[in-house]
């Protein structure tokens, strides 16, 4: 009777996750759907589900464009590229001058040190909105609008204090009898942050570069604002774009949607069992 | 770099090491901020610097255009700002999307990791799962839900029809009073999954003792869940819910892709609203002066939020 109840209340816990993974993979897997169907199928009533002349067209049409398709999804790959240039860019930057910002708070007790960490905590807090105007306005008129630069520099603002938070907490894990061991052993501070800290704490910088990557190739106001010109714009303005005022393209939007999403997507679950630390060390505390 | 067990043993035993001179502070001092100089200097161009800016210029009447002629308006921009009704249903949409959107994805995360924690068939699967929504980016997830709501071969009234719910396709988001809630739920698809694995994390670090106790004395699951877990789960709780409300209270590019702040301004948020007078209407004066009260709202609540979170009797 005891192992009949088991199984009934295994059962109907069982029950209540179905809903849960209807509701996360339905709208994705019609997003995944709708990428491989053609326009006529797209439009069908009732609705064709799984598409039945599925079709790898709207992922060609975007990854390598011909003469036919229009500006938009002619631009993808580039948008692609952009993305994948800036993300990296300011993970490689956050992790280098973070990663010594990091040792220098949790490790190193000095006078003001405590107000700085509260710093950088409050900055993490400040929304984009509200530092986009002068940006725009130096950025114009040094004639940085549409450059990379502009987005590699600006996203600082916010993967910065991120990458500093995270690495932060991870350092402060590293026991501090090595540390000391290092220094009597005659290293330095940069020394022990190089080759104790640093060896020690690579699954956390592993973690907060994927952090880091997310939250770049996410980012969209910046790129609205910063870019106009196909060249120059990232993957979210890109999808903004395929739904946009000038031509509506569903079927580039689908599949820019999925490959768009499947950068992030892989790295998580690559780096599954760092999520959770990372989220956390991200929200608000170190 | 191995180390050997005499040095740890040398470190951790005081007598052994040198008496520390007065200069190793001061020199400990200086590295650590030329280590800090890389960071704060981009903190100071990027943040600090431009906040600053911000405040500064909310105070003139700044049109863009070609002769761009500031005037100091003083608190003018404020005053006009309060004196507008449309800042003030701004500001209430804001509100009803933020209570609304962390609402539920506290209350559904908190369901959801409560549901992995009692380990049901598949509940790995399912943990692993919960990353795919949090991992797809905004933007692709704002399109992705407009998409769904399309009037024309949206899913949503493809599975309604089927259902035979409704009779003929509906147009989701001209609907004024649907359009918000239609947000909301591409918000809570997305951002659910980070409440609930936070909580599911910290559920799974709770001593297994304390509900076995209680469920000796005869608590019943929910006085079990009421008074010993959710009180321990306190402070993963509140990491939740600062990091929520204040992306919430600043959501933008949701909004943008799904329903441009239509229909007639029924999802039109605070930093919409800030980016439409900062750029489309050329305002830069009311959009710096909505941008540094949307800064000031956002700071509060997460000082707020921090002081309950670094309560001394959660440190340890």
């Amino acid at each position: 009777m005891m192992r009949f109840n088991k199984i009934f209340r295994k059962a109907f816990l069982f029950l209540l996750t179905l809903p849960v993974f209807f509701f996360i993979f339905f709208p994705i897997l019609w997003l995944f759907s709708a990428s491989l169907s053609n326009q006529a199928e797209l439009y069908a009533i009732p609705i064709h589900w799984i598409p039945q002349h599925p079709t790898m067209q709207n992922y060609l049409d975007i990854i390598f464009p011909g003469q036919a398709t229009s500006a938009v999804p002619r631009t993808f790959a580039v948008a692609l590229l952009n993305s994948f240039k800036i993300a990296s860019s300011v993970t490689v930057i956050c992790i280098l001058i973070g990663s010594l910002a990091a040792y220098a708070l949790v490790r190193i007790h000095f006078r003001f040190g405590h107000t700085i960490q509260l710093g950088i905590i409050a900055t993490r807090m400040i929304p984009e909105v509200s530092l986009i105007l002068p940006l725009y306005i130096i950025g114009s008129s040094l004639g940085l609008i549409n450059k990379p630069i502009i987005l590699i520099v600006t996203y600082m603002s916010f993967a910065l204090p991120y990458a500093i938070w995270m690495m932060a907490a991870f350092f402060q894990s590293v026991p501090m009898e090595l540390e000391d061991a290092a220094r009597i052993d005659g290293c330095t501070r940069l020394g022990i942050l190089f080759r104790v800290v640093m060896p020690i704490s690579v699954p956390g910088l592993v973690s907060t570069a994927m952090f880091t990557f997310l939250v770049a190739w996410d980012e969209f106001f910046y790129a609205l604002i910063f870019t106009s010109t196909l060249a120059a714009k990232t993957v979210p303005v890109a999808i903004a774009e395929f739904v946009g005022r000038y031509a509506v393209n569903i079927n580039g939007m689908m599949a820019g949607g999925i490959i768009a999403a499947l950068p992030p997507v892989i790295l998580a679950f690559l780096f599954q069992r760092y999520i959770v630390s990372g989220m956390t060390a991200g929200a608000v505390k170190g | 770099m191995q180390t050997h067990p005499k040095y740890i043993e040398m470190a951790t035993n005081s007598t052994l090491l040198p008496k520390p001179r007065h200069s190793l502070r001061a020199q400990d001092a200086r590295t650590a901020w030329l280590l800090l100089i890389p960071s704060l200097a981009v903190i100071l161009g990027v943040t600090l610097w431009p906040i600053i800016y911000t405040f500064i210029l909310s105070f003139f009447k700044a049109p863009t255009g070609i002769n761009q002629v500031r005037t100091f308006v003083g608190l003018g921009n404020y005053m006009a700002m309060i004196k507008d009704q449309t800042f003030w249903d701004t500001i209430g949409r804001t509100m009803y999307f933020t209570v609304a959107s962390v609402g539920l994805e506290m209350v559904g995360g908190m369901a959801i990791a409560q549901l992995i924690h009692s380990h049901p068939w598949g509940w790995k699967v399912l943990r692993i799962c919960l990353i795919i929504p949090w991992a797809v980016p905004t933007i692709v997830n704002g399109a992705m839900w407009r998409w769904i709501y399309n009037a024309d071969f949206g899913a949503l009234n493809g599975l309604l029809m089927q259902l035979g719910l409704i009779k003929h396709y509906v147009a989701w988001l001209t609907l004024p009073n649907l359009a918000m809630p239609l947000v909301i739920v591409a918000d809570v698809w997305h951002m659910l999954p980070f409440v609930a694995l936070i909580l599911q994390a910290a559920l799974a670090g709770l001593p297994l003792e304390l509900d076995e106790a209680a469920s000796v004395d005869g608590a019943n699951a929910f006085q079990r869940f009421w008074s010993i877990r959710l009180p321990l789960l306190r402070p993963a709780i509140l990491v939740a819910l600062v990091a929520r409300t204040v992306d919430a209270f600043r959501v933008f590019d949701i909004v943008y892709i799904i329903t441009n702040g239509g229909p007639a301004n029924k999802t039109l948020t605070i930093t919409y609203l800030t980016y439409l007078n900062s750029f489309p209407w050329g305002n830069q004066g009311i959009g710096a002066a909505l941008s540094f009260l949307i800064s000031f709202f956002t700071i509060c609540m997460a000082l707020i939020f921090i002081r309950w979170l670094y309560r001394p009797e959660e440190t340890q």
